[in-house]
């Protein structure tokens, strides 16, 4: 239980999906200029990433690692993660009508996310057991959702903020994101410990 | 035709360039960037894959229905990444290992997927084979750069290692700029990443200024 929970906090924090991994860095720049959208996205890609996980999980184990058929895996992955994303569409259309609406022009988007696919290859690379990479991968996501939230949280500050025009827009995001991931190395000690 | 050729090749290497002014393809640019030679390893293997998808997109384009373009997209740039990977993995082991995850990951970078649905879907076969090759280019140079100036300032070579990750030919370009104790740390790690992509961006946006061009402002997230 010990080392599940060590697991989940250094795949949240320690390493986290963007700050330290550097994956999902296109929504992370484009979809965080307001909280609520922020989190909406970061709700949909840890389902998901959970979702597709788990599904890339059995593929690789009962398809192409019963078969042979490794060098297939990132055609496979990707199709299984559109899959995901088709349903997850499907899933909050049903659930939640508001969501949908809010979301509406990123979900599809998701598909091309390079944490989703990044989060699965991991995976693999671990060699863990299905509740372990579930966790790995669920504990992944939050962490994602937690950065997008942060983030967006400062740049709506920022935009009230009297930024030169040469840094306007992107370059200051990408700033404040290096504070951030500054800030975020601190929890580098909690793992060695 | 050449005078199209021309603006193929200046929007690929500088005007649209698909990291500085369009701000896709972030992941890799920051990522495999600790290194010179890391971002050109990186670099090429894109442009590689997105040559030859936006070739393939460009001979199919007609054949392509409007609704199920994604996926076919994404599923040719899949093929295609595979085949890199697997070259790769034969020719070039040493940087294979290096850039490890993030040579199938070109499947997800919206750099290769912008290129396809704003200009091979309704080109023809040569100028978007020009396209494709041009925007890796622009994104080979953009991640040298990037490159070049965290391992600069973070441990002070230039190219360290060439000869060993893309063969001994590059043993020349192998550099020490400063010395070994000079280099700060924090460049080659995330933040430094950030930073230093945040400021070659201003740097572009200063140099355009300079030459009476407009600047850019936002990227291009609405295009992906």
């Amino acid at each position: 239980m010990k080392d599940f929970v060590l697991m989940m906090i250094g795949a949240a924090l320690v390493n986290n999906v963007i700050l330290a991994r550097f994956l999902g860095l296109c929504s992370f720049m484009g979809v965080t200029t307001r909280i609520d959208t922020a989190a909406g996205m970061g709700l949909a890609t840890t389902f998901v990433i959970t979702v597709s996980s788990m599904a890339d999980w059995a593929v690789q184990h009962y398809l192409l690692d019963a078969y042979g058929l490794g060098f297939l895996r990132t055609v496979t992955f990707i199709l299984v993660i559109a899959s995901a994303v088709q349903f997850t569409e499907m899933t909050i259309k049903k659930v939640s009508p508001t969501l949908f609406r809010m979301l509406g022009i990123y979900l599809p988007l998701i598909t091309t996310n390079c944490a989703v696919l990044g989060v699965a290859l991991l995976l693999v690379e671990g060699h863990m057991s299905f509740i372990g990479s579930t966790m790995f991968a669920f504990a992944s996501s939050l962490g994602y959702s937690l950065v997008m939230v942060i983030f967006a949280g400062l740049r709506e500050r920022l935009a009230l903020a009297r930024v030169p025009r040469l840094f306007a827009g992107p370059p200051i995001g990408f700033i404040v994101a290096s504070l951030l991931a500054m800030a975020f190395m601190g929890f580098s000690g909690i793992s060695a410990g | 035709m050449t005078s199209s050729y021309k603006t193929i090749v200046k929007d690929g290497l500088w005007d649209n360039n698909g990291v500085f002014s369009m701000l896709l393809g972030m992941c890799p640019a920051m990522a495999m960037t600790t290194s010179a030679t890391n971002g050109f390893g990186m670099g090429l293997a894109t442009a590689a894959v997105m040559a030859a998808s936006s070739f393939l997109v460009a001979v199919f384009r007609k054949r392509i229905t409007q609704e199920v373009r994604i996926p076919v997209y994404i599923l040719i740039v899949a093929a295609m990444v595979t085949l890199v990977d697997l070259a790769m993995n034969a020719w070039m082991h040493e940087l294979y290992k290096v850039l490890g995850l993030f040579i199938p990951l070109i499947v997800s970078n919206c750099l290769p997927l912008a290129r396809l649905e704003a200009f091979a879907a309704k080109s023809p076969a040569l100028p978007s084979l020009a396209d494709g090759l041009f925007m890796g280019i622009g994104f080979t140079i953009a991640l040298t750069a990037i490159g070049a100036v965290r391992e600069i300032l973070g441990s002070g070579t230039l190219f360290a290692d060439a000869s060993l990750l893309l063969g001994p030919a590059f043993k020349a370009i192998e550099l020490r700029i400063l010395p070994a104790d000079m280099g700060v740390l924090m460049m080659i790690l995330p933040p430094g990443g950030f930073l230093v992509t945040g400021l070659l961006v201003v740097v572009k946006r200063l140099l355009d200024l300079r030459a009476g061009k407009e600047i850019q402002m936002g990227g291009a997230h609405s295009v992906a």
